[in-house]
């Protein structure tokens, strides 16, 4: 179960914006995440608290292939982004580097900024504890759902090798 | 049901008969590469993980482009760790500055690594470049480029297709740049997300291979995984010597069944830009009236081939870039920068004022080498204007082709090139 604030981002978000390619010369979660949404917002990594939802409009995470911006996102404490939809190289990103990801069009629509969510993954709901309503996201395709299953993807690839 | 081109490869090498779009399957990769951004993290993954060997030594590249030659302390560091690994695993096909080398997806396959009717995976979003061989070759991150190096696989969804068809013949200054930028224009920065987009019609055999990686290398910015080419003569005579080993010539059956169809009229297509701050805020050149600039970029993935510069060597030859001006010419590989300096395009672009530097992605992503400030402003011939790409996040990139790139550093502003080379037009 996740529960937190949500941070409103439009459409597009690109990954440049996530995380600025300057910073890319670090792998360490914390040290990326000083600069986290730096390109759409400066001050957003010291807003963020801990278990904070994103919540975007369509194609999040457009542009390079970099798995630096879902780990920024994550060590900035982003517990979750709900988007209208996702860009597909950061969907398998987020996927892989273990960032919950829900496609939510109407969700996406109707949080605010400020409103605080819960979120249970696994099922796909989407509870806004401020307005009382409820979201179900598009389920995660069953390969994908046995891939996290089997303990991420190196597991699985590596067992069947 | 026939099959598309990306159904075809991607069902031969999951060892299937048939394969159709929506569907997964886990699939041999003919070869896998990573960058100096990339390659750290795949490597960290890839040792956490207690992987012990490369799937194959031979078939994995791993190139230092972004940030080479090494800008600092960090990128040296990160090149170096990808350095050690290629020694320890006999990864001989490790490449930096100097004698081979370059950006990745010129370098590739003009070494002949990168072969028609292969499957590709890129830790690098504009792996898709290879799809102009006629490839099925996409962008994916460091885990699932960590998990290839590993076993030689990697798992794909089936993507549908958008075919696009290409009529007509292109006037004069319209290369493929300003083509897929046309087609980005007119379906979205999302229009072809998940989907492969198949570039095929009669005027595709007038497009040169330049042209064709051009257009593949941006499929990505409509979202595509991948930008395809039905291989034909072209694609024959560019990896005829270069492709060591064999390679497979596949073509979508007339009954394969397409998601979307989007006719082009190229005879119609104009030299055009995309102003900031997303790939498909395209206008044609000429519409974009008093826009000065500050810097010009000519060069990257997308554009620093040898048939570009000699595009943009055309214009800028017996004229002066516009004073005050940056013109910054990078060729994307060591062997276009001599093939320049042979051809005389580097006098060329010195004479004029530009300057000329080594192969490197550097400015396309605000790395190096021609970062921006503050209210700054770059035409740029690379693949991407979001906010901050080249530098500060109050600066701008337009992108465009060579064309528009050349005839923008002669006046300062953003240019149609036939106002400059309005003597060559009928």
């Amino acid at each position: 179960m996740i529960r937190g604030k949500a941070h409103l981002f439009g459409d597009d978000v690109d990954t440049d914006v996530i995380i600025p390619a300057p910073y890319l010369v670090s792998n360490d979660p914390a040290e990326l995440a000083k600069h986290a949404m730096e390109g759409a917002d400066a001050c957003f990594a010291k807003r963020v608290k801990r278990g904070d939802i994103l919540v975007a409009g369509r194609n999040f995470g457009c542009g390079s292939s970099r798995e630096h911006a879902p780990m920024a996102l994550k060590g900035a404490g982003i517990s979750c982004v709900i988007a209208k939809s996702f860009a597909r190289i950061f969907y398998r990103n987020a996927f892989n580097t273990g960032l919950p990801i829900l496609i939510s069009p109407e969700a996406a629509s109707d949080i605010e900024s400020g409103n605080e969510i819960e979120v249970e993954p696994e099922e796909g709901v989407i509870r806004n504890l401020t307005t009382g309503k409820v979201y179900r996201s598009d389920p995660i395709p069953p390969f994908m759902r046995e891939l996290l299953d089997e303990g991420g993807l190196m597991k699985f690839m590596m067992e069947r090798a | 049901m026939g099959m598309t081109i990306s159904e075809k490869i991607l069902a031969a090498h999951a060892g299937r008969e048939e394969a159709s779009a929506g569907e997964f399957v886990l699939a041999r990769v003919d070869f896998a590469l990573a960058n100096d951004i990339t390659a750290p993290v795949a490597i960290q993954v890839f040792e956490d993980a207690g992987a012990r060997k490369v799937f194959d030594p031979d078939s994995i590249a791993l190139i230092a482009d972004h940030f080479t030659p090494c800008k600092d302390i960090k990128t040296a560091s990160q090149v170096d760790m990808m350095r050690r690994f290629a020694k320890k695993h006999g990864i001989a096909h490790f490449y930096e500055v100097g004698a081979g080398g370059g950006v990745e997806h010129a370098f590739l396959p003009e070494q002949g690594l990168v072969a028609p009717g292969d499957l590709v995976i890129g830790a690098d979003s504009h792996t898709c470049t290879y799809g102009a061989l006629g490839a099925f070759a996409t962008g994916v991150g460091s885990t699932d480029l960590a998990a290839a190096m590993a076993t030689g696989k990697a798992w794909f969804r089936i993507p549908e297709t958008l075919r696009v068809i290409l009529n007509g013949r292109p006037g004069e200054w319209v290369s493929g740049k300003d083509l897929i930028l046309t087609i980005i224009g007119k379906i979205g920065v999302e229009g072809a997300n998940y989907m492969a987009i198949e570039f095929t019609g009669e005027a595709v055999a007038r497009l040169n291979i330049a042209d064709r990686f051009t257009m593949s290398n941006m499929a990505v910015e409509a979202g595509a995984k991948a930008g395809i080419f039905i291989p034909d003569d072209v694609v024959r005579e560019y990896v005829d010597g270069r492709v060591k080993r064999e390679y497979k010539f596949y073509a979508s059956d007339s009954d394969a069944s397409v998601a979307r169809t989007l006719e082009i009229n190229v005879s119609s297509v104009e030299p055009v830009v995309a102003l900031p701050h997303l790939p498909s805020n395209v206008k044609p050149a000429k519409e974009v009236k008093d826009l000065t600039i500050h810097q010009v970029i000519i060069g990257s993935c997308t554009n620093g081939r040898i048939e570009d510069l000699r595009i943009a060597a055309r214009i800028l030859k017996g004229r002066r870039v516009a004073k005050g001006l940056r013109v910054i010419v990078l060729p994307a590989t060591e062997a276009v920068y001599r093939a320049a300096l042979e051809e005389g395009l580097i006098g060329i672009f010195a004479d004029s004022g530009a300057t000329v530097g080594p192969p490197t992605c550097g400015p396309c992503l605000g790395g190096h080498m021609g970062v921006l400030a503050e209210g700054e402003r770059s035409v740029s011939t690379t693949n991407r204007n979001f906010v901050g790409r080249m530098g500060h996040p109050k600066s701008e990139v337009v992108l465009a082709g060579p064309a528009v790139a050349a005839a923008s550093a002669i006046t300062g502003r953003v240019t149609d090139p036939r106002e400059i080379m309005k003597e060559n037009s009928q």
